[in-house]
């Protein structure tokens, strides 16, 4: 069953009691690319991968996973999916080799392929050495890393990661993030939610930007962040009366003000524009007690897309598309 | 492109086999994995010992000398009683299990497996059956250390061991269901603490015909009660009467509700 799309999933709600929480989901992962699905807490990303794993059913709108319905053919949903929910799903009294071993023999391995299958896994993810301690021993790398293993053993084509790496140190992340390289390298679809832009930033070949329930942008990282500006420079004010001036004295695209911190981040588009933003400060002598240049963070990229979807007349760089498939950059 | 992910490289995929055969292999395997929680954390087992344990002590040497019992030694018509205790806190037990698995996230993980669903509740369950074995092989040598003396056949007890494992997996039932419906694991142990006293109010440390008339009906009829007497009378060479086909019947029915329930919860908890 070849459909150029691993998962198809069209006006999806969900609803729980009177709170919904999808409110018509769009998406469209093509085969063997990687999808970021990016949003802050609650913004649902979790429920898109509970109904795309088959724990919860859409109320309303068709998800379609491997060529499979989620809601008519569970079975078969479920025998194409690896799913990394983002609490760790082992067993805590269980050693590493044991918990994949178990979960082999649940997917229809014998004894011995279940036990070479986890010793491979083990090794791929540098795990062979705690395999035979209990998993509540491990840290929490460890048991990220073999929480995808587990959901690896026999190889899907459709891996759902939720948040993989939320909580993680910048080491573990790193050795997460090449394995999901590696798994994107040997033809696997992968959807996977995150809070980081940097991650979606790093992994993903399209990238959707969900917010209460509804995707209000979508495109390459590339395309998300040239409404933030590539780079950022922030300032720090010296005193709430120079923060205040300086706030109305700066414009630009995707600016903030934070006033407890006295910063004000903007866009820019080169070096150059530090110097302009000093001179203009300087002449209108504001000081500053510190400056620094920053690469945008979800938090800008939303800022910059909720500001927009409230102010028509401006131009929007990237409008929220409601077909699945629209490739942005044919607009830009 | 994707020929390799979809078969699965590196790893014999599953011949064909029956739909059954694999639901036997997954609730086996998940069987086997609560058993194995049992040598990990043998610390539940202990307590679940201690209790009937304490009981059966505190009876024997504290208790026991005010209680009339007619005309057999006090020790012999206690242990019937600590024995249906002993299985009770072991079954009850199942209600917390199930509720803290569920709470873990390893369901979840079983939920996306292509799997049979029923294991997961089926294997906690019969685990549940053994460690009440387990405990009931304890309480009886502790008895019989403390002077119990059966006087029953090998067939007595063989019927006495089956009647308790009905019960024990019958309550297991129950308590599963209870584990499904809490959304707390003190909301499970609440919840189980009302069967966990089932047994005081039977005929386990005393005589009904002691008891005022209200509480009396009550105590009389309810099914623990037949549990006991069906066990005592068979422990004590005794005739059972009618009572144990009640007593059978009785728990037979409630597993055939209970059984069907926890199931039906457990497919709908996600939905």
């Amino acid at each position: 069953m070849e459909h150029e799309y691993a998962i198809q999933v069209h006006e999806l709600r969900k609803n729980y009691g009177r709170v919904e929480v999808l409110k018509g989901v769009d998406l469209a992962v093509r085969r063997g690319t990687l999808l970021a699905l990016l949003g802050p807490n609650g913004s649902g990303k979790t429920t898109v991968v509970k109904t795309l794993s088959t724990l919860t059913r859409p109320s309303r709108g068709s998800v379609v996973v491997n060529g499979h319905d989620v809601t008519r053919r569970r079975d078969g949903v479920r025998s194409s999916i690896g799913v990394v929910s983002q609490f760790v799903a082992l067993d805590w009294l269980h050693s590493g080799r044991e918990n994949l071993v178990l979960l082999g023999r649940l997917q229809k391995l014998s004894k011995t392929s279940a036990a070479r299958r986890a010793a491979q896994l083990l090794e791929r993810f540098e795990l062979t050495e705690a395999a035979d301690r209990p998993v509540k021993t491990y840290s929490g790398g460890m048991k990220r890393r073999l929480d995808l293993a587990a959901s690896l053993i026999v190889i899907p084509p459709v891996l759902l990661l939720d948040e993989p790496t939320t909580g993680l140190d910048p080491r573990s992340r790193a050795v997460l993030w090449e394995a999901i390289r590696q798994l994107l390298g040997e033809g696997i679809t992968i959807l996977l939610t995150t809070q980081y832009l940097e991650e979606a930033d790093r992994l993903a070949d399209q990238i959707a930007v969900l917010d209460e329930g509804r995707i209000i942008a979508r495109g390459t990282a590339d395309q998300l962040k040239q409404g933030v500006g590539r780079e950022r420079v922030a300032v720090v004010l010296s005193g709430p009366e120079d923060f205040r001036r300086a706030g109305d004295l700066l414009v630009g695209p995707g600016l903030t003000r934070d006033p407890e911190t006295r910063t004000i981040s903007v866009a820019i588009d080169g070096p150059s524009r530090v110097k302009q933003l000093l001179d203009l400060l300087a002449e209108h002598s504001l000081a500053i007690d510190s400056l620094s240049l920053t690469k945008p963070t979800l938090d800008d990229v939303f800022f910059a897309l909720t500001q927009r979807a409230s102010d028509p007349p401006d131009p929007d760089p990237m409008p929220a598309r409601r077909e699945p498939n629209d490739e942005l950059g044919a607009t830009r | 492109m994707t020929t390799q992910a979809q078969t699965g490289q590196g790893v014999d995929r599953p011949d064909i086999r029956t739909k059954l055969y694999w639901a036997i292999n997954d609730n086996l395997v998940l069987i086997g994995r609560y058993l194995q929680h049992l040598t990990r954390s043998p610390d539940q087992l202990f307590t679940a010992l201690m209790l009937p344990a304490t009981l059966l002590l505190l009876f024997r040497f504290m208790f026991g000398g005010a209680i009339d019992v007619g005309n057999t030694a006090y020790v012999n018509y206690l242990v019937p009683g600590i024995l249906v205790i002993s299985v009770t806190m072991v079954a009850v037990s199942t209600s917390v299990a199930v509720q803290s698995d569920m709470q873990e996230g390893v369901v979840d993980r079983y939920r996306t497996i292509a799997m049979a669903d029923s294991a997961v509740i089926i294997g906690h369950v019969v685990a549940a059956v053994v460690r009440a074995a387990i405990s009931l092989v304890a309480m009886v040598g502790l008895g019989i250390a403390v002077g119990f003396r059966p006087a029953g056949s090998a067939l007595d007890w063989v019927l006495v061991a089956g009647t308790l494992l009905l019960f024990a997996l019958a309550l297991a039932w129950v308590a599963a269901t209870l584990g499904l419906v809490a959304r707390s694991a003190d909301g499970a142990s609440g919840l189980g603490l009302i069967l966990m006293f089932s047994p005081y109010a039977s005929s386990a440390f005393v005589q009904p015909e002691s008891l005022p008339d209200g509480l009396r009906g009550f105590v009389e009829h309810q099914p623990v009660t037949l549990v006991v007497d069906t066990v005592r009378a068979l422990l004590l060479g005794l005739p059972v009467g009618n009572t144990g086909w009640y007593a059978v019947l009785w728990w037979v029915a409630i597993l055939g509700v209970a059984a069907p329930v926890a199931t039906r919860l457990y497919h709908r908890r996600y939905a």
